[in-house]
């Protein structure tokens, strides 16, 4: 019963969502599963990403954001016994149906991690990675891209004298900067972070937070955030998730002034989670 | 009544009896390796050392009994099965452990044939000897240094195996999937990012391997067995130092003892190089160390005469 109302809640939710403009993506009555079924990780989740906009998961550890930002590029098939049920509409095509190519789907909705990933070569190499795997193989094109996407991280000052060095001789911050320019040096429409700051001191992550701002013009950006200030600065949108479900997803002003659930309120005011 | 503080310095006073009681221990044991150990690398270096000469390079062995001679065809035919053997064992091995870390990691199958491989490191040599004599040479009717090889390679595969395996279960996860987030088949993760990141223990473990093969000899003996002539046909039986070692101290004449300790010496260093070049792989930065004291004592030398 009470799940039934939840679900007409929810689907009331998502048609008065739909009908806002420039909707990147769509997610409909998604369920996630583990290990052959035997957890039910993500239960029923409606949601839009919008376009040129932030939106932000915010929830309790193990509450299934990351889940849930996996599901997006796909990154579940890396393990057995994962399972999709549902849709994710992304340019008119279920992302998580057997047929979709999710090779070509990583190229166009690109990640940055928890912690700084850099690749055992150098700067260069780094941010060239994705580039040379979709078949840039013109050395000006490669090093006019590579700078762009440098300059787009805001690390090119940084570093412009030593792209050939190791990318591990970068610190922490520039490091996950250096990950976020080799996910925008192959131009991707989507931009996944999951918890991008969460390793980084205060300065570096403001950082990332002014980049992810600068960004948004360009890609549509949906993070996974612990920091509940932090989504509060950079989000326009924002999805409360516990327990695996959607609590309440709505504008970001609304989810922290006037949120209509109680869970979300308590847990934007700190007394759970 | 004893204090609180007596009873914490009697705690003290017992914890450092016990460390003392294992310090030496330990350092009594070590001595007692060491010492046996730089016994027999003294006893070599001061045995063999005397007899070294450019002509055991050049010269192939006389007829036994004939004073002279050298081990040429025992060095080559030792390169040959050792360098055929390296082939075969980093070969198969890298591409072994690149399927137990890369793509077996969920099949209990492909787990157990891991295991199995890691108990196969400790086979006795002298067993893939008598495996490849019983599957190669009695099928062919003569010994035959092709069967040496492989039956060193089978030495070698689980050692190489094992460590590719180790050291790519090392590359963090995380590495895999950021590169699969941009759209890598996993065979290019496997060239472009695993192998890469994994590529100082790998080649540690394969210098390793060598040197663990470099030294046998019971897997020889019923397989390239012995040859008195220079042979490069890995058809047929060829000469090996170790085998030649073998044969020399076994012999009646002074001088094939004299030539075994020469052998013996050679081999020894082979080993030794290998090891040293494999622990400054490991620990690259000692590899800098003499050339920081070269450059740091000329800058003093230069100061200190600028002072003049």
């Amino acid at each position: 019963m009470v799940d039934a109302v939840k679900r007409i809640m929810n689907e009331e939710k998502g048609t008065v969502l739909k009908n806002a403009s420039g909707e990147k993506i769509r997610v409909s009555n998604l369920n996630f599963y583990f290990a052959n079924k035997k957890i039910h990780a993500l239960k029923n989740i409606n949601m839009s990403i919008y376009e040129n906009k932030v939106s932000a998961i915010i929830g309790p550890s193990g509450c299934g954001k990351t889940t849930l930002l996996r599901c997006f590029n796909r990154m579940h098939d890396l393990y057995p016994g994962n399972k999709y049920e549902g849709e994710i509409i992304f340019d008119g095509v279920n992302i998580i149906s057997k047929e979709m190519d999710y090779i070509e789907l990583r190229s166009r909705i690109g990640m940055v991690f928890q912690k700084p990933t850099p690749f055992p070569m150098s700067i260069f190499d780094n941010v060239a990675f994705g580039l040379k795997l979709m078949g840039v193989n013109n050395g000006t094109e490669l090093r006019d891209r590579v700078e762009r996407a440098l300059k787009n991280a805001a690390l090119w000052e940084e570093v412009h004298d030593r792209l050939g060095g190791s990318a591990f001789s970068l610190s922490g911050g520039q490091q996950q900067r250096l990950c976020i320019a080799r996910a925008i040096a192959v131009e991707p429409e989507v931009l996944l972070f999951d918890e991008p700051t969460s390793a980084l001191d205060p300065i570096s992550t403001s950082k990332v937070e002014e980049l992810i701002a600068e960004l948004k013009s360009k890609v549509t950006i949906v993070i996974v955030t612990h920091n509940m200030q932090q989504a509060a600065r950079i989000a326009d949108f924002t999805a409360f998730m516990y327990l695996g479900e959607i609590i309440e997803f709505d504008k970001t002003e609304k989810i922290f002034t006037n949120p209509s659930h109680m869970l979300t309120e308590q847990y934007i005011t700190g007394r759970f989670g | 009544m004893e204090g609180k503080a007596d009873i914490r310095k009697r705690a003290i006073i017992r914890r450092r009896i016990i460390s003392r009681v294992f310090l030496t221990i330990s350092t009594l044991t070590a001595i007692y390796g060491i010492f046996w150990l730089f016994w027999i690398l003294s006893d070599l270096f001061i045995n063999g050392f005397r007899y070294i000469h450019i002509g055991l390079l050049m010269e192939d062995m006389n007829p036994a009994g004939v004073k002279g001679g050298g081990l040429r065809h025992a060095f080559v035919g030792h390169l040959i099965i050792t360098s055929i053997a390296t082939v075969m064992g980093v070969t198969v091995g890298v591409f072994a452990g690149i399927f137990f870390a890369e793509y077996g990691r969920d099949s209990r199958f492909i787990q157990a044939l891991r295991n199995v491989t890691d108990i196969m490191v400790s086979t006795p040599s002298i067993v893939m000897g008598a495996l490849v004599y019983a599957v190669l040479v009695k099928p062919v009717g003569h010994f035959i240094s092709l069967g040496g090889s492989i039956a060193l390679a089978l030495i070698m595969m689980p050692v190489i195996a094992i460590t590719t395996d180790e050291m790519l279960k090392l590359v963090p996860g995380m590495m895999r999937e950021a590169a699969y987030a941009l759209g890598a088949y996993k065979w290019q993760i496997i060239i472009k990012v695993t192998l890469r990141a994994a590529k100082v223990g790998i080649l540690t473990g394969v210098i390793l391997g060598i040197a663990r093969i470099t030294g046998e000899t019971a897997p020889l003996l019923f397989t390239s067995f012995n040859n008195n002539f220079l042979e490069t046909n890995i058809l047929k039986p060829m000469a090996s130092l170790t085998v030649t070692v073998f044969q020399f101290v076994m012999g009646p004449y002074d001088y094939w003892h004299e030539q075994a300790w020469a052998a013996s010496l050679i081999l020894t260093m082979g080993v030794l190089i290998l090891s040293i070049i494999a622990k400054i792989i490991i620990n690259g930065v000692s590899f800098t160390v003499p050339f920081a004291l070269i450059s740091r004592s000329l800058f003093f030398i230069r100061k200190f005469r600028k002072e003049e």
